[in-house]
């Protein structure tokens, strides 16, 4: 899933200085999950939102209401007029909710209300891990299901640098040395032998390096070529 | 021969090899470098150029090379993959050997949260064993890491580093051989305090005949203070300072004194241990000991080749 947090109050009260009429918009998949953008998030920062404006003594009307996905044009089609009454629409979405409805309903000004963090999951109540990068070209079948692109702090494919101590990152205590663990896991599974071989340089122009990235399937398109 | 430089001369003659580190400073006034290089011309067979070490914004390791380089001594470049993709390692790589610079220290680099622009965006395009081997192939084969010809062939000799200090222990030796394998000549270690772990490394290395593929420079300091041991322990990534250690210092009168006993007597274990080719001195912010530390460790002077 992706895992978000919502920004200091301090920036969102800045900058929805300018409107009026609000709208605070939930999502209800991923955020809502990791209880960050959810119908009950957007309830509560519409109330400290309203509560805000009022001891500034600065007018505003603000409603919270949540839709599926903000990252599907349908979804977004069953509240599209109603979005219209607003001057902005506070999305507490994903950055691809805010673009989808953007990209969507071009009319309407949609701030973020959050700020995207990863691809992960919560690894206790309370704490979410990032575990993909998304780089287009994954490596885990080498490594038995431990990503070191984005678990090593240098995305190293050769083994752990110099500064793995103690199985922590050089980075910090908190964070575990990803080449570490892959390193105890292929000796568990008998398979240490793999990490002889030199990884060449990898190919980053199947990640975001390339450029933005679309995938297009024309077996599952309606109109081929559109 | 790779490249014929001072260094490689010295290891390939057998004598144990003795190289120095210059870090550069947080400007463009190369004239304490120039000094401290000066003071050391003589006691060393080459000279490390950090780059900038511990992400620390700093004069170029190229370009002080180029400083050295006009004084006629010979620098070690070091080169990490934290700041610059494959286009501009590999650019730089020719620009160095263009200068005149025959030694290359291909290493990770500390992560840039440690220096002092800690939002600076890591580049890791490539890690160090890539670098080494992608440079390897660009002297062997002539071409660059994508395929692509070099117009002319070039020469340089290959470093890198290792640190015995660093987990998962038993795998450090692999990773040297893999380094090895990568193209490197010349190895120098992390600093050694734990002697004794250094010692088990070392068997480890011997055990795979890793010492006759590679010259070994074990690296040393010099402990100027207390604080400094501390700090170090606690709070320099990738070195080990033992409890005995810091409590040898902490019972000496003289602490400077005491440091450098320590760091002498370290090089003397270093020149009985089978497999090391010589030693690495890093005695940054205390570079004019590093002729008193030769002199007393029975390195000087400097063989003539």
């Amino acid at each position: 899933m992706i895992t978000a947090e919502r920004k200091p109050l301090e920036e969102i009260f800045e900058m929805l200085v300018p409107y009026r009429r609000i709208a605070v918009l939930g999502c209800g998949t991923c955020v809502t999950v990791c209880m960050a953008g959810g119908q009950k998030e957007a309830e509560e920062l519409a109330a400290a939102i309203s509560i805000h404006r009022k001891k500034e003594k600065q007018e505003a009307s603000v409603e919270a209401f949540t839709i599926e996905r903000q990252c599907e044009f349908e979804m977004i089609d069953q509240v599209a007029e109603r979005l219209k009454g607003f001057d902005v629409i506070l999305s507490l979405a994903c950055g691809v909710g805010v673009q989808t409805l953007v990209e969507h309903l071009p009319e309407l000004i949609v701030l973020p209300g959050l700020n995207t963090k990863s691809m992960g999951y919560p690894v206790e109540q309370g704490v979410w891990v990032e575990r993909c990068l998304g780089c287009g070209d994954c490596v885990l079948h080498l490594t038995q299901g431990i990503c070191p692109i984005t678990r090593c702090a240098k995305s190293l494919l050769n083994g752990p640098c110099g500064g793995s101590a103690e199985g922590k990152c050089e980075i910090s205590k908190d964070t575990e040395c990803a080449w570490h663990l892959i390193h105890d896991r292929l000796a568990k599974l008998g398979l240490l032998k793999v990490l002889d071989e030199i990884q060449p340089p990898k190919d980053w122009s199947s990640s975001h390096h390339g450029g933005p990235r679309t995938i297009v399937r024309e077996d599952v398109r309606l109109e081929s070529g559109k | 021969m790779k490249a014929g430089s001072n260094l490689e001369k010295v290891i390939n003659s057998g004598q144990f090899a003795v190289t120095g580190e210059l870090g550069p400073p947080k400007s463009a006034d190369v004239s304490m470098i120039k000094e401290h290089a000066e003071a050391m011309r003589n006691y060393v067979d080459a000279f490390n150029i950090t780059d900038n070490q511990t992400a620390i914004v700093r004069t170029s390791s190229i370009g002080v090379a180029g400083v050295l380089l006009q004084m006629g001594l010979e620098p070690v470049v070091q080169m990490t993959v934290r700041d610059r993709n494959r286009i501009a390692l590999q650019g730089d790589l020719l620009g160095a050997v263009a200068l005149g610079v025959k030694n290359v220290l291909c290493l990770s680099g500390d992560h840039q949260k440690f220096g002092n622009e800690p939002g600076a965006k890591g580049v890791y395009d490539i890690d160090s064993m890539q670098l080494l081997k992608g440079f390897k192939d660009i002297r062997d084969e002539g071409k660059f890491i994508g395929g692509d010809e070099l117009e002319a062939p070039l020469s340089v000799y290959l470093g890198a580093v290792a640190n015995p200090f660093a987990d998962p222990f038993e795998y450090r030796v692999d990773r040297l051989e893999k380094k090895v394998e990568a193209g490197a000549s010349f190895i120098q270690t992390q600093c050694i305090f734990d002697i004794d772990r250094f010692k088990r490394w070392m068997e480890l290395v011997r055990e795979r005949g890793l010492h006759k593929k590679v010259a070994i420079l074990g690296g040393v300091t010099p402990i100027k203070s207390l604080g400094a041991a501390r700090y170090m322990k606690n709070y320099v990534s990738g070195i080990t300072v033992p409890d005995e250690l810091i409590e040898r210092l902490q019972g000496a009168e003289k602490k400077k004194e005491e440091g450098l006993n320590i760091c002498i007597e370290t090089i003397q274990q270093l020149k009985e241990i089978e497999g090391v080719a010589g030693v690495h001195i890093m005695a940054i912010a205390w570079e004019e000991v590093v002729p008193e530390i030769v002199e007393r460790a029975g390195l000087y002077p400097r063989p003539k080749l």
